[in-house]
């Protein structure tokens, strides 16, 4: 059953055999259980007969996702050859499996490695697993913005010469609004180091598609790239693609996939990506083309509205800002008196518009290949229409994004050790076990084994009071938060 | 041969006519264009499939629309019609003197370039000289304006189509903002009957009580729309629009119509009792 490479890249091969399987209407005794729908007819005609009818399990004709040889690897190749990776891996665990699986195939247990403090979640819960330890960079901020900015690469550089012994770089391309680190000289001091370059690239599918858009981990010589398929290459939620260089093993890194990955890979996911990843390659050019003109338009009507800051390219200083993606639709608030939480809960509860986040000073509406200018006329009209109504003094507004952590023990350790839960105002000066962030988006305010001071204490405060949706400790209330009964070496 | 044209009121419900040609089919960047010509309604104008109106049964909405705020507004003289692209309610508007100019946008150029050509008798006063046709969203135009119309009439298709956003909050909120502080917006605000047409009818009632210190709603017996039953909105900064109705006045300009009159004026504001209640519902 083993097939031949193909590189046209108008091909589909899990989607293809899935068409020839419905086509042989065999008759199903293995699982799923709902047999292509009969056994639900209720959540058949919820999801669409077409749509069950392929909700199928591993087979021969349809590959195995554990160990591909067959249509997944084919669509795994194409995939390779659309992106410019030696190798890729189709994901059904999210983006957050495809950084898992970046850091777990890089680092074990005491190995340290260099990050930017604003990570997603997924690369701290990483070390949580394995017991790496992370040396952070600490981004710069933008002081009028009130966000994390990229890496620069003179404090990369010094947590390169200041540990010598790190294995890894890891390099958010971009950040949550938009920003990039200058990722080609990183990858170079990386490799001069004998270190690997890590890049999360949750929000970067594109990078490898339009015209004139930041440079990709892949083109930047990165050895392994978390790609999330799902945000802006189209595909469905919780599928993504783990992208790795000519310098990374591949068994190796199925080897790791495989510790935490599902044995029954969903082939709506999988097809999804395959579909997704076709459409980018013949039209992502002309696709992307489009979004960047949409975003460039909302922003200049959006700064026409007055009060509002739609930042852009502008932004761009050589270092920390070393290029910005246009796609990125962000918009500052602070300047009208309202924290971007409290627009981004006007918008969905007075608009009926849904954003992607707000946080203390900014809101981010997600642009991608779905929208229409109607909507952006809507979104740009409401936004008026807030400032007409709710404009108020900006003085008392906090601006402070990024508070400086001291990281007291390894996530690993701290995640694991003996702990008591207190009141969150008792907990200044005590060292944290758990999470706690504001989701959307899900960098963490606090992570395992980090000390909790009276700053950091004050921006959950206010970050709650303005409505963000907190995150992470295991009281859901955030009135408590679980620390170290002992503080560890 | 039989030729109709069907439209679905609902999904189990249809209203078909006897078609004797089909003049014009084109699909624009907005939406599918065509008309028809019929034997009992005359031509007929449709957008996606819906009718938007006959030459039989026009002059019903065109009057409505048109007539009702401006019996009430002592002194228009900047007006703002949006969508409208077939020239019916221009057509009415022009007819007063008092009127200075009136600004028509309309986002689908095509739709009044086909109108223009096979129903002139609608589109004829489009070349008034008062008259000034953008081609643009009506979103976009009218958050750049402040304080500048007497009456904006919304004379959109419906909230399920292209026209979704003119049945928003955020466009109730800038139509608001680009009157003047006695200013006056009619919308066509669907139909109350079929579930789905009375559930956006009680959203975008919603969305204008919450903006406007003063909104009614008004009906018409219009036979070519769904369940023949049609409602507007009567939205407003100052004016109510029965005790500011000045009969005397709009009788003394002589307009000759052939559904308003002052009489129905008032009693098209008496709603029956399954309505009121849902207006109620979200006021």
């Amino acid at each position: 059953m083993e097939k031949e490479r193909i590189s046209d890249q108008r091909r589909a091969p899990i989607y293809e055999a899935l068409q020839t399987f419905r086509q042989m209407r065999v008759v199903p005794f293995d699982v799923p259980g709902h047999k292509r729908g009969r056994g639900n007819p209720e959540l058949t005609a919820f999801l669409g007969e077409q749509c069950v009818s392929i909700d199928v399990n591993s087979m021969k004709p349809l590959d195995n996702l554990c160990h591909p040889i067959s249509v997944i690897r084919q669509a795994e190749e194409l995939a390779a050859d659309a992106f410019g990776a030696a190798h890729a891996f189709l994901m059904v665990g999210g983006t957050t499996s495809s950084v898992q699986t970046m850091v777990l195939a890089t680092c074990k247990r005491g190995d340290k490695i260099i990050m930017p403090r604003n990570v997603h979640r997924s690369v701290i819960n990483a070390l949580v697993l394995c017991g790496a330890i992370p040396v952070y960079v600490n981004p710069e901020v933008d002081r009028r913005l009130g966000i994390s900015l990229g890496m620069k690469r003179d404090q990369v550089a010094r947590a390169i010469r200041e540990n010598p012994d790190a294995v890894a770089v890891l390099v958010n391309n971009p950040t949550y609004y938009g920003i990039c680190s200058d990722l080609r000289t990183i990858v170079k001091m990386a490799h001069d180091a004998g270190m690997y370059c890590l890049a999360d690239e949750a929000h970067g599918t594109h990078f490898y598609f339009g015209e004139n858009m930041p440079v990709s981990a892949m083109e930047a010589g990165a050895d392994m790239a978390a790609v999330s398929m799902h945000k802006s290459g189209g595909s469905l939620t919780q599928s993504s693609l783990l992208l790795t260089g000519p310098n990374i093993q591949e068994g190796h890194v199925r080897k790791i996939i495989n510790l935490t990955q599902t044995t029954s890979g969903s082939y709506l996911l999988m097809s999804s990506l395959d579909i997704s990843r076709r459409n980018l390659a013949l039209r992502g050019k002309q696709v992307f083309r489009q979004v960047v003109a949409m975003a460039e338009y909302a922003r200049e009507e959006i700064n026409a509205v007055g009060g509002y800051y739609a930042f852009g390219r502008e932004l761009v200083n050589g270092d920390s800002i070393f290029d910005f993606d246009p796609t990125k639709l962000s918009v500052h608030t602070r300047d009208i008196g309202l924290a971007g939480i409290e627009v981004y809960d006007l918008l969905r509860d007075e608009y009926d518009i849904q954003i992607e986040f707000g946080d203390i000073g900014n809101i981010l509406a997600y642009l991608s290949i779905g929208d229409r200018y109607q909507e952006l006329e809507r979104l740009v009209s409401a936004l008026a229409e807030i400032r007409r109504r709710y404009q108020t003094d900006s003085s008392g507004l906090m601006n402070q994004e990024y508070i400086d952590p001291e990281v007291v023990t390894s996530p690993q350790e701290a995640f694991y050790a003996d702990k008591e839960s207190v009141p969150l105002e008792d907990s200044v000066g005590k060292v944290c076990s758990e999470f706690v962030m504001c989701y959307p988006p899900g960098i963490p305010i606090l992570a395992p084994g980090e000390r909790i001071t009276r700053e950091i204490l004050e921006y959950i405060q206010y970050a709650k009071a303005k409505g963000c949706s907190m995150t992470g400790p295991e009281d859901p209330d955030i009135e408590h938060i679980n620390i170290l009964t002992e503080e560890v070496g | 041969m039989e030729l109709w044209f069907s439209e679905f009121h609902t999904p189990d419900v249809k209203h078909s006519l006897r078609v004797d040609r089909h003049l014009y089919s084109h699909k624009s960047d907005y939406q599918q264009i065509d008309i028809y010509d019929t034997p009992e309604f005359g031509k007929v104008l449709t957008l996606d499939g819906n009718v938007m109106l006959t030459e039989r049964d026009e002059f019903i909405y065109d009057e409505m629309i048109t007539h009702v705020p401006m019996a009430v507004h002592p002194n228009v003289q900047d007006v703002l019609v949006i969508g409208a692209g077939d020239g019916g309610v221009v057509k009415e508007l022009a007819r007063y003197e008092c009127i200075q100019s009136i600004d028509l946008v309309e986002m689908d150029e095509q739709v009044v370039s086909a109108c223009r050509q096979y129903l002139p008798e609608n589109a004829c006063r489009l070349d008034d000289k008062r008259v000034h046709i953008y081609f643009d969203n009506a979103l976009r135009f009218i958050r750049r304006r402040k304080a500048q119309y007497d009456l904006v009439i919304v004379d959109s298709t419906d909230p399920f189509g292209p026209s979704e956003g003119y049945f928003t909050r955020e466009f109730y909120g800038i139509c608001y903002n680009a009157l003047r502080d006695d200013g006056i917006m009619v919308n066509q605000q669907g139909s109350p009957f079929y579930r789905h047409d009375a559930e956006a009818m009680q959203r975008s009632h919603k969305r204008i009580v919450s903006t406007f210190p003063i909104s009614r709603v008004y009906q018409a017996h219009i036979p070519t729309y769904a369940a023949g039953y049609w409602l507007f909105g009567f939205a407003s900064k100052k004016y109510h629009p029965i005790d500011d109705f000045d009969r005397e006045k709009w009788l003394k300009l002589h307009l000759k119509t052939k559904y308003y009159t002052v009489r129905l004026h008032a009693g098209a504001f008496f709603l029956p009792a399954f309505l009121e209640e849902m207006l109620e519902e979200v006021e």
